[in-house]
């Protein structure tokens, strides 16, 4: 039961041609819209049976999404795909775009349909080079076949895709941020309301979903929403990429069923590394709250029940802990991401990620003091929930969860001025 | 005031665009401006920056990015701005290869700090400098994607994953091999 | 705004009307609810980044912005309940945490607004042990001081730039907390509106320069007043400490300078004190101008007057000049038996009557509505840098502005058409547009240009339009026949006819010139000589637009000079000098271009023995025995002269007559003149800050590349200049925006007084 939808190509040779993605059904949810004229309405409702939830972190319903947005306002409307991959230990849309851009393709071209939209816009992160390269083909390959540009098969609808690359900031991913970078500003996030789908690029009604999400939709459409829905469980719809990583024997990207116990999944990874035991484990990318490994060894991977443990599926980035890892270092190095990424544009995450940071970098160097915990636990709730994007939560819940799970170890750092992990 | 969408305003425009960058370099960056409403140029400058970029030997000057300025109508300071924003612009001089190594969760767990010590000792430089001959830069980054691969660096536009000391001896054996050009 | 429905929200269980679209911070301000904030200013875009107008609102799951929360029928909103002030004072914290300790020494102490909030939100002990951030400074010229350790990136100063100056100079670079507001690659700023970004800086980061450790806020006395250097009358503040002004700033009027202020209006204060004021009355002995006391000074001059020809006496007043100074010297020279009065000192053409009362044309919150504008020898960014930003307003809304005009001259919005001839072409080109409209040329022969059709086309479609003859306009030597064209092709389009005079009260010395009968013009003065010369407030040899005429009828008159600074010409031509208040000092009106008759009181003392010119010109109307000069006080001028202009109404109607022919002709070579902002008065000329700006004129003549190319001239080449009467020496500066066989050479800058008349043919020479 792995890769059915967005890796589907994947045990072909070259799988990333138009050929490999049409043996597999590729365009062919596409040619069945077009010719059938199916309505936008039934798209839209297809993909909220499916349950599809933004596969990009947030999970919020794909469907519903696309039906916010006033699909007979006259002008430009556009779809624009995440790219920008970029969370700690999440890197499935890479695979995504090196394997199987068609599925990309074809997905943006739905939803443009779907939305009434005229064009789409890719955001590929810029150090994503080959797979820049790979889904650039793969478009000029969908244009020459007729399936992108003008007069889509001879449907008289007409949809192109431009490709947008990044130039290395994390606080792109988010959503509002992207679509300034595309605008050619720095990516600061706007703040909300409006929405994108009111006003996103340009001013102009907009639909940004993740490339995962977008990649899901031409098989949901193929083989129904139901389908997709009983691939998983309830209230997560379908299958997902998970990208485990860590100190394991067989890290990588596996599409499986949500639902799937995290113990399979760290089974089909490969299990611990020789001599590694599983300390813990943050289940959804750096800023999902990190969970004990005995916790995390009873969960599911899917959104509620990793919800219910006090943490967030995000991503799907699985990235496994093992015991010789001192916490108060990753911590130490997470919250140094955070502070490097935030994009300085609002207060509390632009003072805030810098003040994190060095008092766990203090405690880190042995420098701790005794308030710093509580110091710490206070600063986190003073930024969560006050920042115009959700960096300032992915920067604040890392080091709430870490203290709250793991105190004893900070507390060792702050009362022997040494690591409790290897002596150090 | 209500929202704003608009790009930034240049009022004194420059007339002789030909002049500022070479055809080829130019053709470069069309093809990114065509990708975006007429009206928003500057949607094309990090493209753009990322061009001259490359065509400089891999780092951007105020000239440079005064002549992207001028060419996409935009204000230097909006221009300034977008290169001083995303790390994967550089302001000073680097390397003929910048190393770009991610110390990030996933790598740190798999060892990124055992191939950055390999680095900074076979090149004699510390994570930020260039070594003396022009040749290599070592720069620390944040997750690029590949945790799957960890530890890994990125050198120009090729990734390489999954690290060894011995991998990171033979992959810059053959990048000094062919420094000639 | 058709029907605007009304819903209502509450706030802190107040109920309050608003209207959709509102953010919740603009009800909040205007029924007097205190939120605090750093960010949200009501002339800018929203920005949200300061985070702290964070408010409680019904069923939110977290405190909103209230800067950037649009109000809803039924919403209801907590401003200081403990959700709201717990989120307002971690922001205040996290704004604290790497703020310096310094506001001992640092200039907006007492007036900051982070000072201000931290008294209610802050906490007395910090938290935060680690190193403090620091912060380079960058030199962004004479007028604002930077410390930026202190800011806090509200971005005020980087979204006034985009949205009002319309240069964005300044920028946030970097991310994270090593972002950094500032220009990047240091330089000047240039915009003539900088100085706003003082007022608008929440905190100590951007502060004045020339008031830099000068005064602490709560030294200063505010007194209010109104700016004397443009005709917008802009609203200020004076802040006046030990009787001394400290600095100015604006005065909110959002029916003239809404919340701005020009940097000319700003910091021409500076004048008020530098070396050349004239402190006690300077008396001719000898041949020399020596201190004497008051009493002696005035009758000397009271028996000059009286004694002059009065047919042969005159009287020249800066446009500057109050009301009740221009009623009480007109009355003065009147009862002398003369009626030769002018205030019009920048105007080059004398030959056609003036219409009645040249004024703006429309309010200044009408010339936001306007769909086209034509601009006629009119620098008008810098020439009345707040009328320009009404201007500007239309324009963002879709407005055509054009010109025609003697220099491609930056504007800081997208020109439409534009035309940039020679000085002499002018009248031509106008003469294309009003025969592309099927309007009388007024005997000037059409130049063909393709561009007359879609100005032409683009006035008649306008609901609204504006046709402006600027100050370069006015000083050209055939400004009746451009004013005429000007006339007539707004009439056949349906448009405006405006004016922008020059001073800060030309509109009100119009008015008193309407309101009684005329002598000779300042051009037939100059023409035919004067014996005896009064001057008020004058600097002869820049303020003339022809210099070297002006020396030459100084030469032969006595002259009675009420200046406020000694200049060389004064030295040489007074036979007295009589030390006035300038309008800092002393209590006057100012009509503006508008026509709104403002008044206002003295904010300091007169400098030394200086006294407010009313007083002078009274007494020396008593010592000249004529009746009727019995005020006590500058009400009792007031009244009597509101009294006189009163049937006085706005007419920009051409009176009728035939219009003269062009004196202007082509030539190998032409000055072009025109005053430059920071030249177009005494006060503005000895602003020393203003002086060392980008916008002060560099000593240099200016022509563009193919000139100097046939010249065989370089940039920096040092080139001579030759006038008929005069000749000058300078640095050659090559210049796009100059058209072909032009030198820009202005008037009112150092080396003008050297020269003849602003436009005219002169030739150029290696020097």
């Amino acid at each position: 039961m792995a890769n059915e939808v967005c890796l589907r190509t994947l045990h072909l040779d070259r799988p990333w041609l138009l050929s490999s993605y049409e043996s597999e059904g590729g365009y062919e949810a596409l040619r069945k819209i077009l010719k059938e004229k199916i309505s936008q309405e039934e798209i839209i409702e297809t993909v909220k049976t499916s349950g599809l939830r933004g596969r990009g972190g947030a999970g919020f319903p794909t469907g519903l999404k696309w039906s916010f947005i006033n699909r007979s306002a006259p002008g430009e409307k556009y779809i624009v795909c995440n790219s920008d991959e970029g969370e700690p230990g999440t890197f499935k849309d890479r695979d995504i775009l090196r394997y199987n851009p068609h599925a990309l393709i074809e997905g943006m071209i739905i939803a443009g349909y779907a939305i009434g939209g005229t064009a789409g816009y890719n955001y590929i992160r810029g150090e994503f080079w080959e797979p820049y390269e790979r889904f650039e083909a793969a478009l000029e390959e969908a244009r020459e076949a007729g399936l992108l540009g003008e007069n889509i098969l001879g449907s008289g609808f007409s949809f192109d895709i431009h490709t947008h690359l990044g130039g290395g900031a994390y606080v792109c991913g988010e959503e509002t941020a992207l679509l300034e970078s595309i605008e050619g500003k720095k990516g600061q996030p706007r703040f909300k309301p409006p929405f994108p789908a009111m006003f996103g690029l340009y001013g102009r009604p907009t639909i940004i979903n993740n490339t995962e999400s977008l990649a899901s939709i031409p098989d949901i459409i193929r083989q129904g929403g139901e389908w997709f829905r009983d691939l998983g469980v309830e209230n997560s719809g379908g299958s997902k990429l998970f990208s485990i990583s860590g100190n394991i024997n067989n890290p990588g990207v596996f599409e499986i069923p949500m639902g799937t116990p995290f113990s399979e999944l760290l089974g089909m990874a490969g299990g611990m590394k020789d001599g590694y035991k599983l300390k813990a484990v943050i289940p959804g990318g750096s800023s999902a709250p990190v969970l004990p490994a005995e916790v995390m060894m009873d969960l599911n991977m899917d959104y509620d029940s990793i919800a219910k443990a006090g943490s967030m599926l995000g991503s799907g980035a699985v990235i496994v802990i093992d015991d010789r890892q001192c916490m108060v270092k990753l911590l130490d190095r997470i919250s140094y991401f955070y502070y490097e990424e935030s994009c300085g544009q609002c207060t509390p995450c632009r003072e805030g990620t810098g003040w994190m940071h060095r008092v766990v970098h203090r405690i880190e160097n042995g420098e701790g003091r005794p308030e710093d915990m509580d110091l710490l636990d206070d600063v986190t709730q003073r930024i969560m929930g006050r920042t115009i994007c959700a960096l300032g939560d992915a920067a604040a819940m890392p080091v709430a969860a870490f203290i709250q799970h793991f105190r004893e170890e900070f507390q060792y750092h702050i009362d022997h001025k040494k690591c409790m992990v290897g002596g150090r | 005031m209500s929202l704003r969408c608009e790009p930034w305003a240049r009022t004194d425009k420059r007339e002789d665009k030909e002049n500022l960058f070479s055809p080829e370099i130019r053709a470069e960056i069309d093809q990114w401006v065509a990708k975006y409403p007429d009206e928003w140029k500057q949607s094309a400058v990090m493209a753009a920056l990322r061009i001259v970029q490359d065509d400089n030997g891999g780092y951007l000057t105020q000239e440079l990015m005064d002549k992207v300025a001028d060419y996409l109508d935009m204000p230097p300071i909006a221009v300034y701005e977008v290169a001083t924003f995303y790390s994967m612009f550089e302001l000073s001089e680097v390397g003929r290869h910048k190393i770009c190594v991610c110390t990030n969760v996933s790598c740190m767990i798999c060892g990124s700090e055992n191939i950055v010590e390999h680095l900074e000792k076979r090149l004699g430089i510390k994570m930020g400098q260039t070594t003396e001959d022009g040749r290599f830069t070592l720069k620390e980054v944040e997750c690029l994607g590949a945790c799957g691969g960890a530890p890994m660096f990125q050198i120009g536009k090729q990734y390489y994953e999954n690290l060894t000391p011995e991998l990171v001896d033979s992959i810059l054996d053959s990048l000094e091999q062919d420094n000639g050009e | 705004m058709a029907d605007q429905q009304t819903i209502t929200i509450e706030v802190d269980g107040r109920k309050l009307e608003a209207t959709p679209g509102q953010m919740l911070i603009e009800v909040t301000d205007a029924a007097g609810i205190t939120v605090p904030r750093f960010c949200y200013h009501k002339k800018l875009s929203v920005a949200a980044n300061c985070r702290m107008c964070l408010v409680e609102v019904e069923n939110a799951p977290k405190p909103l912005p209230a800067c950037a929360t649009p109000v809803a029928d039924g919403m209801k909103a907590w401003t200081c309940s403990p959700l709201a002030r717990q989120a307002q004072k971690g922001t205040m914290e996290f704004l604290l945490i790497n703020h310096p300790l310094d506001c001992p020494i640092c200039d907006q102490g007492g007036e900051c607004e982070l000072q201000d909030v931290a008294m209610g939100f802050g906490s007395g002990l910090s938290r935060f042990v680690e190193g403090k951030r620091v912060v380079r400074n960058e030199d962004i010229g004479p007028l604002i001081a930077t410390e930026m350790t202190r800011c806090i990136h509200c971005t005020r100063c980087v979204r006034f730039g985009d949205e009002i100056a319309g240069v964005r100079e300044m920028g946030a670079t970097g991310r994270g907390e090593h972002m950094k507001i500032g220009v990047y690659v240091e330089h000047a700023v240039s915009s003539e509106l900088s100085g706003n970004i003082i007022d608008l800086c929440p905190v100590g980061a951007l502060t004045s320069r020339p008031f830099q450790y000068r005064a602490r806020a709560w030294e200063l006395t505010t007194h209010d007043s109104i700016a004397g250097h443009d005709g917008v009358g802009s609203n200020i503040h004076v802040h006046v400490r030990n009787h001394q002004v400290m600095r100015v700033v604006p005065k909110d009027n959002e029916a003239i300078n809404e919340t701005w202020l020009s940097d000319r209006d700003r910091f021409s204060y500076q004048a008020l004190y530098s070396s050349d004021r004239l402190e006690k009355p300077l008396l001719r002995k000898d041949g020399k101008l020596v201190e004497v006391e008051w009493q002696e000074a005035l009758l000397d001059a009271a028996n000059l007057l009286k004694n002059a020809d009065k047919n042969r006496l005159g009287a020249l007043a800066s446009p500057g000049s109050t009301m009740e100074e221009l009623y009480l010297l007109r009355g003065l020279l009147n009862g002398l038996g003369s009626k030769h009065i002018d205030h019009r000192l920048g105007q080059g053409d004398f030959r056609a009557a003036d219409p009645v009362l040249p004024w703006l044309g429309q309010k200044f919150a009408e010339v936001e509505n306007n769909q086209a504008v034509l601009l006629i020898g009119s620098w008008l960014r810098k020439d009345q840098p707040l009328l320009n930003h009404r201007v500007r307003k239309a324009a963002l809304a879709g407005a055509q502005v054009m010109a025609v005009n003697p220099v491609d001259y930056d504007f800081n919005f997208s020109l439409g058409s534009q035309v940039v001839c020679t000085p002499a072409a002018m009248a031509g080109q106008l003469a294309g547009i009003a025969k592309a409209l099927g309007a009388d040329t007024a005997g000037v022969r059409a130049v063909d240009n393709a561009v007359h059709e879609q100005i032409a086309d683009t006035l008649k479609k306008a609901d609204q339009g504006l046709v402006l003859l600027g100050s370069v306009a006015q000083a050209h030597p055939d400004f009746s026949v451009l004013r005429r064209l000007a006339a007539n092709i707004a009439e056949v389009a349906g448009v405006t006819l405006g004016f922008v005079g020059e001073g800060a009260n030309s509109t009100g010395a119009a008015m008193l010139r309407a309101a009684s009968d005329d002598g000779l013009s300042l051009g037939d003065m100059l023409h035919q000589g004067l014996d005896a010369c009064v001057l008020l407030n004058v600097e002869p040899e820049f303020d003339s637009s022809n210099p070297q005429a002006m020396k030459a009828m100084l030469g032969k008159a006595r002259v009675v000079a009420l200046s406020s600074h000694v200049s060389p010409w004064l030295r040489e031509h007074a036979d007295m000098v009589l030390p006035i208040a300038t309008f800092l000092e002393t209590a006057g009106s100012f009509v503006n271009l508008q026509g709104d008759l403002q008044s206002f009181n003295g904010c300091a003392r007169p400098a030394g023995e200086s006294r407010p010119a009313w007083k002078v010109l009274r007494v020396l109307a008593n010592l000249a025995d004529l009746d009727g000069f019995d005020y006590e006080s500058v009400a009792d001028v007031r009244e009597e002269m509101l009294k006189s202009i009163s049937g006085v109404k706005p007419d920009n109607r051409l009176p009728e007559g035939d219009t003269p022919g062009l004196r202007l002709e082509e030539s190998d070579l032409q000055r072009i003149g025109g005053t430059p902002l920071y030249h177009t008065d005494m006060l503005v000329r000895r602003a020393q800050a203003l002086q060392h700006t980008p916008d002060a004129w560099k000593a240099s003549l200016r022509v563009n590349p193919a000139l100097a190319q046939a010249l065989g001239l370089e940039d920096g080449d040092s080139v001579m200049l030759r006038q008929n009467e005069g000749e000058l020496t300078l640095p050659l500066a090559v210049d796009e925006r100059v058209p072909g066989n032009c030198v820009w050479m202005p008037t009112g800058v150092p080396g003008s007084e050297l020269l003849g008349a602003g436009f005219g043919a002169v030739s150029l020479e290696k020097a």
